[in-house]
């Protein structure tokens, strides 16, 4: 009987470490697959930006229409509406720069050719989370000044008794538990996902070419909650992109709201 | 059976972030029923409570990867 050879083999989850993926060289100097996906997406988008907006014109053509419709998004809905109509205009061009690069390098995670999320690698969420920290550190400060900053961070009318506490909270909140959750969510959302994704299409092919008789037959839901979760991954895809940019203009906000 | 406590861990914690994203959606589709007009500030609001829920879920998963190793 077959079944004793194939019974032999065994399932191996995937796992974190089936995200490093270096094609030249090893270690911290290596190249990895994200590295190549982040790079052929900065470009993919750079040559279509500059493509569609070389001649823009009064009635916009098909290409021009879907990027003021994006660009409306970012600048509108976001930038305008939570920023503020007085101080958002310098942060669009930041705000809409991650959320193209965010979008396309989280499709990248399903669309065929490439299939790999830059983000489930916590180096690439990092650096953008960085740049939302500085940019809205930088911000308060030039605002308030170092002391105003500090002082802005406790609501007023506090019993004094409170204010040391609340003080450290809201400094801690600053400093450390925003660019983390920033960082984790975007990682962990990307990560999860293409593992989930791992998981259906290994274990689909496990049980299909080892699995014995009718377990062969249980590898067609997994194909088809591959599938389904590829399509799901397309929501979360757009989901991230946008909140990381409302997370982002909500700390960038918080610089301008006058009061607490 | 083989298996890894983490990941029972991590399912065990994923409850609470269910509960919570279940009763924000809960509480935005009453909301848009309610009054339909105001679904632009609605689905923002939901969206930010909806992340701000789930992050306790990632921060699950990615501890569970890291007592499992």
């Amino acid at each position: 009987m077959t079944t004793e050879v194939s019974a032999a083999e065994e399932f191996v989850p995937p796992s974190a470490p089936d995200f490093w993926q270096p094609l030249v060289g090893d270690g911290a100097f290596a190249l990895t697959r994200s590295m190549v996906v982040m790079v052929l997406v900065t470009i993919g988008l750079a040559v279509v930006m500059m493509l569609v907006t070389r001649r823009l014109a009064v009635v916009p053509g098909r290409g021009q229409f879907r990027l003021e419709g994006m660009y409306g998004l970012v600048r509108n809905s976001i930038g305008r509406d939570i920023i503020g109509s007085a101080h958002f205009k310098p942060y669009i061009p930041l705000l809409f720069t991650l959320f193209t690069l965010i979008l396309v390098n989280n499709l990248m995670g399903i669309i065929p050719p490439i299939q790999f999320p830059t983000m489930s690698r916590i180096g690439f969420p990092l650096a953008l989370a960085l740049g939302v920290y500085v940019v809205y550190l930088v911000a308060g400060v030039r605002r308030r000044g170092i002391g105003g900053f500090l002082k802005n961070l406790v609501p007023s009318g506090l019993p004094l008794f409170v204010v040391p506490v609340v003080f450290v909270l809201e400094l801690v909140t600053f400093l450390i538990t925003r660019p983390v959750t920033l960082t984790l969510r975007l990682f962990g959302n990307m990560f999860a996902g293409h593992i989930l994704l791992l998981l259906f299409a290994l274990g689909g092919e496990f049980l299909l070419l080892h699995g014995d008789g009718l377990l062969k037959l249980v590898s067609i839901p997994a194909f088809l909650m591959f599938f389904l979760f590829s399509a799901f991954e397309i929501l979360i895809a757009f989901l991230q992109a946008y909140v990381f940019i409302l997370l982002a203009s909500i700390y960038i906000a918080e610089v301008y709201a006058d009061d607490h | 059976m083989e298996g890894n406590l983490a990941i029972i861990g991590y399912g065990l914690s994923a409850i609470g972030p269910g509960i919570g994203i279940g009763l924000i959606f809960a509480a935005y589709v009453a909301g848009v029923a309610r009054q339909p007009e105001v679904r632009g500030v609605l689905q923002t609001i939901a969206i930010l409570g909806f992340v701000l829920c789930e992050q306790l879920a990632i921060f699950g998963i990615a501890l569970a990867f890291v007592f499992s190793g």
